[in-house]
């Protein structure tokens, strides 16, 4: 069953018509080109779908496209309009890829994970839960929780923690 | 993946008549569990009735003090909630324990209680499972049975329920609150979940085209003392081997006044340890107290060599749920091994 939808990516909007089957990973990649997004095991576990929907971080490989109709996404391509986004930069800077597929997901869901923490969400490595979280007292056992649905299967946790933890002024 | 229909009810009774009136249809929500298993082949609906759209997605304060949450609230969004971090904070630290930051902003608190087990012959449509395919057997037992429940199984099935956040809503005694053609019903989050008898690929006691529209919370002092511990393969971002949600309600000299006890990872369902609350109300807490009180509950256990380590998981997490909550008792009792 074939269904049009709208979805604006990285700030550019796109009419498109999608089998419902099509997931938004594959919307993205195969029908608007985008391949900032990589399919790494397209069954929720790896992370290196993640997109920015609507501000939040989402896996794109467990999501059908036509259920996000109207959404804005952002993918790492489109953090930042002139040149590379703090993030980004940070990524360099610290070496935090070897293979660097894993990268655009890693740094799109670092961008959302500092929102999360500076809109004062808890994680499961939060001793008080009552206590205010800020981006600036994340410790390193926050940031390895809350990445932890990014896999980097080259192993560069140490730069990615270096890089999140500097952008984090932490 | 076959041909897929996609409906986009405009209100909760037109999403429930939908799938009611159509045996092919189900429901889709965050898509976290669902989508995996369209890819998989363990899921084959014809149409997909999208309620993840629908106005209900708002945390209401309830005249009791309780809380009422709607079903599309999101686990990262109920997780953070304030009220639910200070009074109910087992069910925040349960949802904190599940899945990734990702999968907490798209799952959502109907959807996460009505995931399916990660049994891996569940998933794996090349092997028999009487959960998947009702009468092809079971592939768990005498298998990979490192997964396998210990209480409460059948010979039909031996799979675990999966959610963290319905162990801790069994603990705290909240209600669940579902919608079908002939209105609104509401069951305690423990009577949602079924055991499989011979009939496991039955997960929960709603009929066909049933939504779960919302999650009821009532305060109590066993809730805002509650804790959830969880066990895994690895430090985040794993199932339970073995979870535990904890409730006290102590006198100031450490009298049990009311206790409630949940565990996951151990049946088809999110497991109430009755019989360990019995033990232990009315007595002076101490950690012996506790592993007695969890040997009551599991002298009904069937474990195999595959989950025999199960047993004193239960005994030593439930014991840790306990001095996380109350770290004034002395660990007066040694891990079991």
């Amino acid at each position: 069953m074939d269904t049009s939808i709208t979805l604006t990516v990285d700030g550019e909007r796109h009419g498109l018509t999608v089998d419902t089957r099509t997931t938004l990973l594959d919307a993205l990649r195969e029908r608007l080109g985008n391949t900032s997004p990589k399919k790494g095991c397209d069954h929720g576990q790896c992370g290196s779908c993640t997109v920015l929907v609507d501000g939040r971080r989402q896996l794109t490989c467990l999501a059908l496209a036509v259920s996000y109709d109207g959404a804005e996404l952002t993918t790492a391509a489109g953090l930042a309009p002139d040149g590379p986004h703090p993030m980004q930069q940070a990524f360099l800077r610290h070496d935090a890829y070897q293979c660097g597929y894993c990268t655009p997901g890693q740094v799109c869901s670092a961008v959302g994970m500092l929102d999360e923490a500076a809109r004062g969400q808890p994680s499961h490595v939060t001793e008080d839960l009552a206590a205010p979280t800020s981006v600036e007292d994340l410790t390193d056992a926050e940031i390895r929780e809350r990445m932890s649905g990014n896999l980097c299967r080259c192993g560069a946790y140490v730069g990615i923690l270096d890089a999140v933890r500097e952008v984090a002024g932490a | 993946m076959k041909e897929l229909g996609y409906v986009r009810p405009s209100d909760p009774a037109q999403a429930v008549a939908t799938v009611t009136d159509d045996a092919g249809a189900r429901f889709l929500a965050g898509g976290t569990n669902l989508v995996d298993h369209l890819k998989l082949g363990v899921a084959t609906p014809e149409t997909l009735v999208d309620v993840s759209h629908l106005p209900l997605d708002a945390v209401d304060e309830l005249a009791d003090g309780g809380l009422r949450i709607g079903t599309n609230v999101r686990n990262s969004d109920l997780a953070a909630h304030p009220r639910l971090r200070a009074e109910w904070p087992a069910v925040s630290r349960a949802l904190l324990a599940g899945a990734s930051g990702q999968i907490r902003n798209q799952a959502t608190t109907g959807g996460n209680l009505l995931q399916r087990t990660r049994c891996v012959y569940f998933q794996d449509v090349t092997t028999p499972c009487n959960k998947r395919a009702p009468g092809s057997g079971c592939s768990a037992i005498g298998g990979y049975e490192r997964d396998n429940a210990v209480l409460g199984a059948s010979e039909a099935c031996v799979a675990v329920h999966p959610s963290d956040l319905a162990v801790a809503l069994v603990a705290v005694d909240a209600t669940v609150v579902s919608l079908t053609s002939d209105g609104e019903r509401r069951r305690p989050v423990a009577e949602l979940h079924r055991l499989p008898g011979d009939a496991p690929d039955r997960d929960t006691v709603l009929e066909h085209g049933e939504l779960i529209t919302a999650v009821e919370l009532t305060p109590s002092a066993a809730a805002r003392r509650s804790t959830y511990v969880k066990v895994r393969d690895r430090a985040s971002y794993a199932f339970a081997l073995v979870s535990v949600a904890v409730g006290l309600d102590l006198t100031d000299d450490l009298t049990v006044r009311d206790v409630r006890i949940a565990w996951g990872g151990v049946a088809h369902r999110p497991w109430r340890a009755t019989r360990a609350e019995d033990a232990l109300r009315g007595r002076a807490l101490d950690e012996r107290a506790v592993r007695a009180a969890v040997d009551e509950e599991i002298a009904a256990a069937t474990t195999s060599a595959g989950t025999a380590y199960k047993l004193p998981m239960l005994r030593n997490t439930t014991a840790l749920a306990v001095r996380r909550l109350v770290p004034e008792i002395a660990a007066d009792a040694e891990e079991d091994r």
